[in-house]
């Protein structure tokens, strides 16, 4: 098969192409960090930044590189869970 | 006929608003002005004898039957066609009138076969029936002169036959196949004497007849005739229940003898479909019984091995141990599981129940992946709500009509039929299709513009027609400001108004002529209601969210929304596949469009279900393929969808299916992705079950069951069952009970129950405190996310390009008989229609390539080729072809590409890139079947 990462790199490109539109830069950059936040599953988001880290990420847009590395801590912190439910 | 024991006010009812008060018989009736005498009568409860009447189609006066005497007039006027006046003072019933009424009786049965005891309309025919009530005793004219009763039987219809010997000319068939099918197919050829009815000169499998059933439904003998009532007889009861094909959701009378449905006909007080059917609901259901059902469990340790015959207690089992040894080996993460949209609500509700409370993981996804996922993100991020904005009716008071990507004359044919009437009513059209769809010319119907563009070029032509409403200054600024954000409004007014946006500009995108898109886009800005309808053809793009956000803007800034005869309304697929989308089916949000990072939404489930939920979004479809590839994804629980087949780039999901090590099937058939299951548990089909569908108008109706399952289960307690394996108890006596719990846990819907559902019949979502009776149309004060968000559409062509060596645009879509992959419809006589999927290529193309109609071609993309026959047509334009994805033997889905929205993963069924030449026949299986599934098939049934 072809390689995962390129091809979430494809698709987070996808992504940026729908916000490159947005005049306002950090808008961009927020939109796209907040779409790949809240649609893709973790191991997808570990996935891109760990072949982003293992090649650089040439293949990925200016804006969406950017975006990655702009908002990296948010894209790989784990949403805290509730506490269990008898315990509230 | 009607259904039995079905009342039948003559006439339709007048939306007058004024109202009459006159004397029947001695009673004071009150009705609204322009109601028949007829009408008025049956209010009173006086059924004057009829058989030219009926109140679903307009009244024609030609029987004579229902004559009555007005005091004050002259004559004997017929009530069907006589409207009320005020302190009229009527008599139904008089000497002259019963004397008047036999003759006329007497000439009908002189020319008729006398064989009422063998007729299969006996017990429910209306010339039967009058005659008893006028009281026919004898036929003067005897049986020896010129009549009918020699006219040949047309049996060429599949479902039903025509015998012109019982007919009487009362032309309620040929009215309605006009006034509710509108295809006027029928019409009475000859005159007097010599009058019939004709399919247009050819027997009815050769006319342009769309077997929608309304002529049988409208016969009042049994001329027109079911073929299922000739081979069983009539019914001894009725179950209610909701059609489980299209997104149109057509609420049916299920006519049962003993556990036998001998008879499907459509509901009259049915708010979706108003007494309309078409070929799939109301002949195609034979499937729930053809021989093929598997109904008991099965399973194998490997795919390669042949399928053991096992109770549900083992296969039960042998499925959770599976499950928790994947999890024990790979994490919690590794399973996962597919919603069904033809399932019910309840039904989806526990599969996602069972995956994020049972499994632990937000791993569920829906057939909505590959249609309308992304009109849950575009209008959800643009309106504030994932679902259509008006009900069906609404297209009543539609001006001018804009269908976009579909074609609701196959996809969606009872609303067509809808749709259809308004336009001959005078609402102006626009089609925006690559293919020219039916409704772009047929009878009585034309559009005033078919834009005919480019597959793949949807939002550019999208920009255009913004364009020129911004820049002609044709937008409804008082809206968009009052009702929207209005920073945004003037962004996305500047995006729009660019020069690269014109129609000049993006005519060499789309291939529109620039005029052709500034005469329609004054169109659609210039009516007073203007409404936006549109199908797959907007969504299965690599921009498809993007689209449906551009169809947002473009009602928002002509101010179309929240009002009767406008809005955005997504023509939904599949029958539920709205109801699962709203159950919680995306692995990113809870039940009711609540995302899972939202704690808060979190702890309500959790209270509830007693655990603590993912808060991080699952995989999507194409995602867990993907994963089951990379090794970290190895058990999927599949309910009631053929991923093998209706998904895109099928090598790929064939090697992802291969990859896993347990894969659960629950399907009512052997199917393509069973070919790749370890477990196989033999669901039910829509007449097994009590549950809910909704459709497309976000209607909840109820889903009754008519006859005892096949396997002893129905879905959702397979699904009860295997939580219970899986140490989650998931206890419920009812699917009522599973509806008190959807209505406690989503906001839109606390006003939803099984008795309030009986009571209303239906219920529109959002049904709560705010609108107990539910919500036909929203967004009438304000928009659900409070001011409409327009957002910027820049176009962005797919990366799917035609190259030398694939210089042809493929784009999929069905076709009226089938529905789906056709795992149903496949096994009924609607394969008479459609036997085979074919590609439409242009005869340009065909030249080119030494292609005659009717010759096998190869369909080749970059990933993959199939064999299938052409038929050359210019229903395409040169450059595309076209094709159905009905039958698994040719699997067009071969050739589709893992391109994908940007947004939502839906797949780019409409653009893929392809070369087609002539090639040797393809191997044939048995009609219908692939070879795979009837090679499974004979093994399973022993055959």
């Amino acid at each position: 098969m072809s390689d995962p990462g390129a091809k979430l790199a494809r698709m987070a490109n996808q992504i940026g192409s729908f916000f490159a539109s947005e005049p306002d830069h950090a808008l961009a950059l927020e939109g796209i960090a907040g779409h790949l936040r809240r649609f893709w599953e973790p191991r997808m988001r570990r996935q891109l930044l760990l072949w982003l880290d293992e090649t650089g990420g040439s293949e990925l847009s200016p804006l969406v590189l950017e975006a990655i590395q702009t908002h990296r801590e948010r894209l790989s912190t784990p949403t805290p869970r509730n506490p269990a439910p008898a315990a509230r | 006929m009607y259904s039995v024991n079905e009342r039948d006010a003559g006439t339709p009812e007048s939306t007058g608003t004024a109202l009459v008060i006159l004397d029947i018989d001695g009673v004071l009736v009150i009705v609204p002005e322009g109601t028949s005498v007829m009408r008025a009568a049956s209010k009173a409860g006086v059924q004057v004898p009829k058989l030219c009447a009926t109140d679903t189609l307009e009244a024609f006066g030609s029987c004579r039957l229902c004559l009555v005497e007005i005091e004050g007039r002259r004559g004997f006027p017929a009530s069907c066609t006589t409207q009320v006046q005020q302190g009229m003072k009527i008599r139904t019933q008089t000497p002259k009138l019963a004397q008047l009424r036999r003759g006329v009786m007497e000439l009908y049965i002189s020319d008729h076969p006398l064989d009422c005891l063998t007729c299969p309309a006996n017990g429910n025919c209306e010339l039967q029936d009058m005659a008893g009530v006028v009281g026919l005793r004898e036929v003067r004219y005897g049986f020896k002169g010129a009549n009918h009763l020699e006219a040949e039987k047309d049996a060429s219809n599949p479902y039903f036959t025509f015998d012109p010997s019982k007919c009487i000319v009362c032309s309620r068939c040929v009215r309605a196949c006009e006034e509710v099918q509108g295809t006027f197919a029928l019409t009475v050829e000859g005159r007097g004497f010599d009058s019939v009815i004709s399919a247009g000169g050819k027997d009815f499998m050769e006319s342009e007849c769309v077997s929608c059933g309304a002529c049988v439904q409208a016969c009042p003998t049994a001329t027109l005739m079911e073929k299922t009532i000739i081979d069983k007889g009539q019914p001894d009861h009725v179950v209610k229940t909701t059609c489980a094909y299209c997104g149109v959701g057509c609420s049916f009378r299920a006519e049962v003898k003993g556990n036998e449905v001998v008879r499907m006909v459509p509901e009259k007080t049915g708010r979706a479909n108003e007494g309309h059917s078409c070929v799939k609901g109301r002949f195609a259901w034979g499937y729930a019984t053809h021989k093929d059902r598997v109904t008991t469990p099965m399973i194998r340790k490997s795919v390669d091995d042949p399928w053991q015959v096992v109770g549900w207690a083992e296969a039960l089992r042998y499925a959770a141990s599976e499950i928790k040894q994947v999890q024990a080996k790979y994490g919690q993460g590794a399973v996962g599981g597919i919603t069904s949209s033809r399932c019910t609500n309840e039904e989806t509700w526990l599969v996602q129940k069972l995956i994020r409370a049972g499994f632990g993981n937000n791993n569920v996804d829906t057939c909505a992946r590959v249609c309308h996922s992304p009109t849950g993100y575009g209008l959800k991020a643009t309106l504030g709500e994932s679902a259509g904005t008006q009900d069906f009716e609404s297209v009543d008071y539609t001006d001018v009509i804009v269908v976009i990507g579909a074609n609701p004359t196959h996809g969606h044919p009872v609303f067509a039929s809808r749709l259809k009437r308004r336009l001959r009513e005078g609402a102006q059209l626009i089609v925006i299709d690559p293919r020219s769809i039916d409704l772009v010319r047929q009878p009585h119907v034309a559009a005033a513009f078919h834009l005919q563009l480019r597959p793949g070029t949807n939002v550019a032509i999208a920009n255009a027609l913004a364009h020129v409403i911004v820049t002609e200054g044709l937008a409804d600024d008082a809206f968009a400001r009052a009702r929207c954000d209005v920073a945004q409004y003037d962004k996305w007014r500047a995006f729009v108004a660019e020069d690269r946006n014109s129609p000049e500009a993006t005519e060499a995108i789309t291939g529109v002529p620039a005029a052709s898109v500034r005469g329609a886009a004054r169109l659609f800005a210039g009516a007073r209601n203007g409404a936006i309808y549109y199908g797959l053809g907007v969504t299965e793009h690599s921009q498809g969210s993007t689209m449906v956000i551009a169809i947002a803007n473009l009602a928002m800034c002509t101010g179309n929304l929240g009002r009767p005869g406008v809005g955005v309304n997504p023509l939904r697929g599949q029958n539920n596949v709205q109801g699962a989308c709203d159950m919680g089916s995306f692995p990113h949000e809870l039940p009711g469009y609540r995302h899972v990072s939202d704690a808060g939404v979190r702890a309500t489930f959790e209270d509830l279900w007693g655990v603590v939920l993912d808060p991080e979004p699952g995989l999507r479809i194409p995602n867990m393929f993907d994963a089951a590839l990379e090794g970290t994804f190895k058990a999927i629980y599949v309910q009631g969808e053929d991923i093998a087949q209706s998904d895109p780039d099928l090598r790929h999901v064939d090697a992802a299916l291969r990859a896993m090590e347990c894969v659960i099937v629950q399907d009512i058939f052997l199917n393509e992705t069973s070919k790749f299951a370890h477990i196989f548990l033999p669901g039910a089909t829509f007449l097994e079950k009590d549950g809910t569908f909704t459709n497309a108008e976000r209607r909840i109706g109820r889903v009754r069951k008519v006859m005892p399952s096949l396997s002893g289960m129905a879905d959702w307690e397979i699904t009860c069952a295997l939580a219970q394996e899986l140490g989650y108890p998931m206890h419920y006596d009812h699917p009522s009970q599973i509806m008190d719990e959807i209505a406690s846990l989503m906001p839109t819907f606390t006003g939803v129950s099984y008795a309030r559902l009986d009571e209303l019949g239906s219920i529109q979502w959002p049904c709560n405190a705010a609108t107990p009776d539910g919500t036909p149309i929203m967004h009438v004060e304000e928009f659900v996310r409070g001011k409409g968000n327009f957002m910027v559409t820049e176009f962005v062509a797919t990366e799917e390009r035609v190259t030398p060596m694939f210089p042809l645009l493929l784009t999929t879509g069905r076709i009226l008989a089938h529905y789906n992959v056709g795992a149903q419809t496949r096994r009924t006589e609607n394969v008479r229609w459609h036997a085979e999927d074919v590609l439409e290529l242009h005869p340009h193309d065909a030249e080119e390539r030494g292609i005659r109609d009717g010759e096998w071609v190869s369909l080749r993309s970059r990933v993959g080729e199939t064999r299938l026959r052409a038929q050359l047509t210019e229903r395409v334009q040169p450059g595309v072809v076209y094709t159905t994805f009905h039958h698994p033997v040719t699997r067009a889905n071969v050739v589709t590409t893992d391109y994908s929205d940007w947004a939502t993963n839906c797949p780019e069924y409409k653009v893929t890139a392809v070369q087609v030449r002539r090639a040797a026949q393809q191997a044939q299986a048995e009609p219908g079947l692939s070879a795979g599934e009837a090679a499974d098939a004979a093994a399973v049934h022993g055959k």
